[in-house]
């Protein structure tokens, strides 16, 4: 069986890349970091990877907006090629800024890069960055990523700008009815969210969504930093578990493609 | 023509910056103000259409789903009486978000943009007052040595204007003794007379007057902060003279041990040790003092930076990996009317301080996840920010190979006039006009420019396409290529320099200290290649000279030859320095008092002080988890929100062999006398390393010490003493000093002209490696029923005690420690983690035992049952508040679980070792004393309320 191959999009500021790309060669992908400028350049073709994934970071400083530069790249330097690569049936991943970077590049909550954008992430109710350990509630979703996946998982966030928020309120409905609400924040014990279980303020709890065709998956928890069972913060307590949860996530989009 | 764009949420989003201001206006004591509005500001120079402007404000700078936007007028927000004031970066101040939206403009075709700058505005509503306007901008709206406030119709852009160029020589071979002394004042070159006179010896010899730039490069280079001469020169010492305090203490510890697997010492930008059999480490700590006292944000924003550019920097270069930072200040609670004038308050630096570590930290994507925070009211005026940084690099990259007729290359950020003087101002003494006259030594960092460059730098070097490597640090410029150039010679043309605006003379773009910036040395072959792996990431990567086989220093300037210096006369012609030293012990009065009636009221006490206290608000805005390879956090227990002690990192995701890292730092003790502060210091990084599963065998030290200003016999013999401690201790520990760094001159000087020193403040920094990051231990209580242990004597030790603090009191009896003992207990105590005997431990610290039993169990959400009659301790600590909150060294406690209680006190048999209670599933801490009477009894979640309390901002 060959391994499917994944292009770890990297660019200034770029900075979990490396974790990201361990995650995806674990879950057996063959992965490989590639610099935006080798796409824009055409020295790489995106349509010779089955997986696009966008690490986290802060690609360009997250100067104006978290993401804003490089989803603009996206949108409007590599937008045939990013709109045929979907249409194959391949899949996207971002996460963290790589979320930032999907909204706001009109590829979540569906692809379209002419309209206007209709979600987004803005800065957390704190008001300040923060690094915590969440609990996440699986919805079931048309995603490829999380099927099969347990009800509710363990990752951290870090940022300052991931309170998911929309433009108006049909558009929560519509990723309702769609499913694509993906991730939720929750309490320990599976109950509804109040900070810091919901670190950010995010709109009904929502971490991560993904496209109704569940090939696009954004979310703002990283399942990259949860992959050996010594990355959790109590396994000193309560013992090692085989492997942390976020593999599940690489290993499902790998699996899509056997 | 200038367009102007304004933004803003929507009214309905939560405006953080906005009421930050206004609750930090209501610390201040303005009542006037109701409410306050931020927008950003966006002004773009470049003929642009009103279609394209509206396409600037809607696809790059405004989220269309939280965004108002407007052009070339104001959105206004606020209703009845409001003051509008707009704060711009001075002229000549990175603006890094200007930067990148005049990409993204381009990004979107508009090629007519020729540059941006960016801006913030405020609405303040109420009737204020000039006063109360003038209070609110300068304390919560700007810092006044980076920004000012923006008038309407102030000139924002400046055409490219090219100084003319014009050779300045000194006039230094007829001058007399005082004349010399004012060229060095006037000059800020802060050389003393012998200096100046061995200077006008050289050029007196060379026939010839100095040119401007050649004295402030012999000014540099021999700057306390690039030299150490204080620690290298001559010390007349209790009846001796001592050559080279350094080389007598720290280095020889080194030397003496002797060990394998230290691979690079004291010689290069970070010191290296083994890791696996394909990489090592290197670690290196620094400090940023006087910038961080004058401008917090870009002072610890550029520390960081500077000290990742270290390991960057060592050997052929070493990814960065983790950083640790530790901050001293002057109480937080201070009140505003206590404030010397010049000084800023403590809580601002200290939030400007985490906010630019945060920063730069985490836009680098290096995990921030140890470090330490310490409030005395000396570190008022002389802040201490202490930033470090450990490298992975491989085996076969750890030497640099200097050759002639190699390309000099510098990588990276531009050259501005950013950071002149920072070497120099770094060694003298800070007072209250310092942020006036030394605000061109303060810089802002871009850390998206150096992770490109670490990201490049990492391939170059893996492609094998430069020989050697350094940073630009203190010194700039002309520090780097002196040092990394003086086996060979160098040669330079100072036009080639990419700068970031015209209008520097060639002497300021020569000893520039702007950020972001190393230098390589590329073989001829190999130049083509190397700046194609730059270009490939638009790093910048600019050939400025070749090293040479004449052993000099040559600058050019236009053709000119501006600077000529003999290498041999740069780095080895410095006069000796010769200094006294004295130390008195200080009058401390011993006063001891009666017993507390309620010593559960006092531990809440302790737990509350600022040095105790949960640091859980900084450590939270610092990513700790980035490169995945957390094992042990900062924060433990079963909520997360315990105080963990070493930090434990995995740099290599394939496998679990980790790096642990741990500080010390105890200036209270310094106070009282620095060589058991020291000791302490040593003792208590290295109980954070036992703590979490590491062993001394494969264990380093980095010395950092602060001190007032060593001139001072007094000052500077307690640094001696420290510095022997470190000798002592490190020898029977086994413990290599691998690294180090000092900074004198921690004064202020007030408006009344007295001279406030910072507490002598020795910051011992411990790396250790660990096989397998599976045998760690956190310090949580894990189970009720379990047996709890200590480990170590209690003396009575309470000079310098934060128990002493609470309660008033004082005495000379600090802490000490026996390194042959605290040896042997290490030992036997990592053994006995390693065979899986523990199931938690802390080390006792701040506080004590009572402090450390209090924490293990609120951070476990567990009770502890505790009876002191058994502990080991000294036949002078006879009362049970000594035993409960004297901080004597070398002490653990310790969880074990019932079947292996045997086994476990088998490893302790010659050591002090007492079971002292067991772990309950009631939440309550009891303790009994040493009459077996209860002393404690109290609620954890009380407890852990008092511990997070005083920082829950």
């Amino acid at each position: 069986m060959t391994k499917p191959r994944v292009l770890v999009l990297r660019a200034a500021g770029s900075n979990c890349d490396m974790e990201t790309h361990h995650a995806f060669e674990y879950a057996g992908a063959r992965a490989e970091m590639i610099h935006i400028n080798r796409l824009l350049r055409q020295e790489v073709r995106l349509a010779d990877y089955q997986i696009l994934a966008i690490p986290g970071g802060f690609t360009y400083g997250d100067d104006i907006s978290a993401g804003k530069i490089l989803a603009n790249e996206l949108r409007y330097k590599l937008s045939q090629e990013l709109a045929g690569f979907h249409q194959s049936g391949k899949l996207i991943i971002g996460i963290c800024n790589g979320f930032q970077v999907l909204v706001k590049a009109g590829l979540l909550p569906e692809l379209d890069l002419d309209a206007g954008q209709k979600v987004t992430l803005v800065h957390n109710d704190s008001g300040k960055f923060e690094d915590r350990w969440v609990y996440l509630k699986v919805h079931e979703s048309p995603s490829v990523f999380t099927t099969p996946m347990p009800e509710q998982v363990y990752f951290p966030v870090a940022h300052a700008e991931g309170k998911f928020a929309v433009s108006y309120p049909a558009v929560l409905e519509r990723l309702e009815a769609n499913h694509q609400i993906v991730f939720r924040y929750c309490a320990a014990d599976g109950g509804s969210a109040a900070y810091p279980a919901n670190p950010n303020g995010s709109v009904r709890d929502i971490a991560g969504i993904c496209d109704p065709t569940g090939r696009i998956l954004g979310l703002m928890p990283h399942p990259e930093r949860h992959i050996d069972p010594t990355n959790h913060p109590r396994w000193m307590r309560d013992g090692a578990a085989r492997e942390g949860d976020g593999a599940a996530i690489f290993r499902n989009a790998v699996a899509y493609f056997r | 023509m200038i367009t102007r764009i304004e933004l803003a949420q929507k009214e309905q989003y939560h405006d953080a910056e906005g009421k930050a201001i206004l609750a930090g206006a209501r610390d201040l004591g303005v009542r006037a103000l109701t409410a306050v509005h931020a927008f950003r500001v966006y002004y773009f120079l470049g003929e642009l259409t009103p279609a394209e402007q509206e396409l600037i404000a809607v696809r790059l700078l405004a989220d269309a789903v939280t965004d108002d936007w407007i052009i070339n007028a104001l959105l206004q927000r606020s209703r009845g009486e409001f003051w509008s004031a707009e704060v711009a970066l001075n002229r000549g101040v990175t603006d890094m978000v200007a930067e990148s939206a005049r990409k993204g403009a381009i990004d979107l075709g508009l090629r007519a943009v020729e540059a941006v700058r960016t801006a913030r505005r405020y609405e303040l509503c109420g009737s204020l007052s000039a006063a109360e306007k003038e209070l609110i901008a300068q304390k919560l709206l700007m810092n006044k040595v980076v920004e000012h406030l923006h008038q309407p119709g102030e000139r924002l852009f400046f055409p490219a204007e090219e100084p003319p160029f014009e050779l300045i020589h000194v006039s230094l071979l007829q001058a007399s003794g005082e004349e010399l002394m004012k060229i060095s004042r006037e000059r800020d070159l802060f050389l003393n007379l012998t200096e100046m006179e061995t200077i006008q010896a050289y050029f007196r010899s060379l026939q010839r007057e100095p040119t401007d730039v050649e004295l402030e490069m012999i000014a540099q280079t021999w700057s306390e902060h690039c030299s150490h001469k204080t620690l290298t020169g001559l010390v007349e010492f209790e009846g001796r003279v001592i050559d080279n305090p350094l080389k007598e203490t720290i280095f020889r510890v080194t030397r003496e041990l002797n060990l394998p697997w230290c691979v690079s010492v004291f010689k290069d930008n970070a010191g290296i040790i083994e890791f696996d059999d394909d990489y090592n480490v290197c670690f290196k700590v620094e400090t940023h003092n006087h910038p961080s006292a004058m401008e917090p944000y870009g002072g610890a924003n550029t520390g960081i930076g500077g000290v990742i550019r270290d390991p960057m920097g060592t050997g052929l270069g070493a990814k960065p990996i983790i950083n640790t930072d530790i901050f001293c200040f002057g109480p937080v609670d201070l009140p505003h009317d206590q404030l010397p004038r010049g000084v800023l308050h403590p809580k601002r630096v200290m939030q400007g301080v985490v906010a630019g570590v945060r920063d730069y930290g985490n836009r680098m994507g290096i995990p921030t996840s140890n470090g330490a925070l310490y409030f005395d009211e000396r570190y008022l005026g002389n802040p201490l920010v202490y930033c470090g940084n450990v490298g992975l690099i491989p085996r076969d990259k750890c030497e640099k190979q200097v050759v002639p007729g190699d390309y000099i290359v510098v990588v990276g950020g531009r050259t501005g006039r950013d950071g002149i003087h920072g070497a120099t101002a770094s060694s003298g003494e800070l007072h209250s006009e310092s942020e006036g006259t030394w605000s061109g030594a303060v810089q802002i960092g871009n850390p998206i420019v150096e992770k490109k460059l670490v990201d490049t730098l990492m391939q170059a070097r893996d492609l094998g396409l430069y020989r050697a490597i350094t940073d630009c640090g203190a010194g700039g410029l002309s520090s780097a290529v002196g040092e990394l150039a003086k086996t060979t010679g160098a040669e330079v043309d100072l036009e080639f320099i990419p700068l970031k605006y015209h209008g520097l003379t060639y002497m300021e773009i020569w000893i520039s200290e702007a950020q972001e910036r190393m230098v390589i040395f590329v073989a001829p072959d190999k130049l083509e290649q190397a700046l194609a792996v730059f270009a490939a990431e638009d790093v910048e990567a600019t050939v400025i000279g070749r090293t040479t086989t004449d052993h000099k220093i040559r600058l050019r300037y236009r053709g000119q030859v501006v600077g000529e210096l003999e290498m041999a006369f740069l780095h080895d012609g410095q006069p000796r320095i010769v200094r006294k030293a004295r130390w008195d012990p200080p009058a401390i009065a011993e006063s001891e008092g009666a017993q507390p009636a309620s010593l559960g009221e006092i531990l809440h006490r302790i737990l509350a002080a600022p040095n105790v206290c949960s640091k859980e608000w900084v450590i939270r805005q610092y990513d700790h988890e980035v490169q995945g390879g957390s094992v042990l956090k900062p924060l433990v227990g079963v909520v997360n929100d315990g105080p963990g002690d070493g930090c434990i990192t995995r740099p290599r995701l394939e496998s679990h062999r980790a790096v642990i890292l741990a500080n010390g730092l105890n200036p209270k003790y310094g106070l009282i006398d620095p060589y058991w502060m020291a000791a302490s210091a040593i003792d208590e990084a290295l109980r954070n390393i036992i703590a979490v599963g590491g062993r001394l065998e494969r264990c380093a030290l980095l010395d950092n010490f602060c001190w007032g200003n060593t001139d001072k016999p007094d000052r500077l013999g307690g640094l001696l003493r420290a510095a022997q401690a470190c000798y002592d201790m490190a020898l029977v520990l086994g413990t290599p000093f691998i690294s180090g760094k000092d900074s004198l001159n921690n004064e202020y000087k007030t408006e009344s002209g007295e001279s406030i020193a910072i507490p002598p403040t020795l910051l011992i920094s411990a790396i250790a490696v660990m096989e397998d990051c599976c045998t760690a231990v956190s310090m949580d209580l894990k189970r009720p029923g379990n047996a709890l242990y200590i480990l170590g004597e209690t003396g009575k030790e309470l000079g310098g005690s934060h128990y002493y603090e609470a309660i008033g009191h004082s005495s000379s009896a600090v802490p000490r420690v026996d390194p042959a003992r605290a040896r042997a207990l290490f030992i036997a105590l990592a053994d006995a983690i390693a065979a899986g005997l523990v199931r938690a431990c802390h080390d006792c610290s701040e506080g004590g035992l009572g402090a450390a039993l209090a924490e293990m169990a609120f951070a476990g959400g567990l009770g502890a049952e505790v009876t002191l009659c058994d502990l080991p301790r000294s036949a002078d600590l006879l009362r049970s508040d000594w035993a409960l909150f004297s901080e004597s060294n070398s002490r653990f406690i310790v969880e074990v679980i019932p079947g292996k209680e045997e086994e476990f006190r088998a490893r302790f048999m010659q050591l002090p070792c007492a079971r002292i209670g067991e772990v309950t599933s009631g939440p309550r801490l009891r303790i009994r004393g040493l009459i077996g009477e209860l002393v404690v009894d109290e609620a954890i979640d009380l407890l852990k309320n008092s511990w997070q309390e005083t920082m829950r901002w």
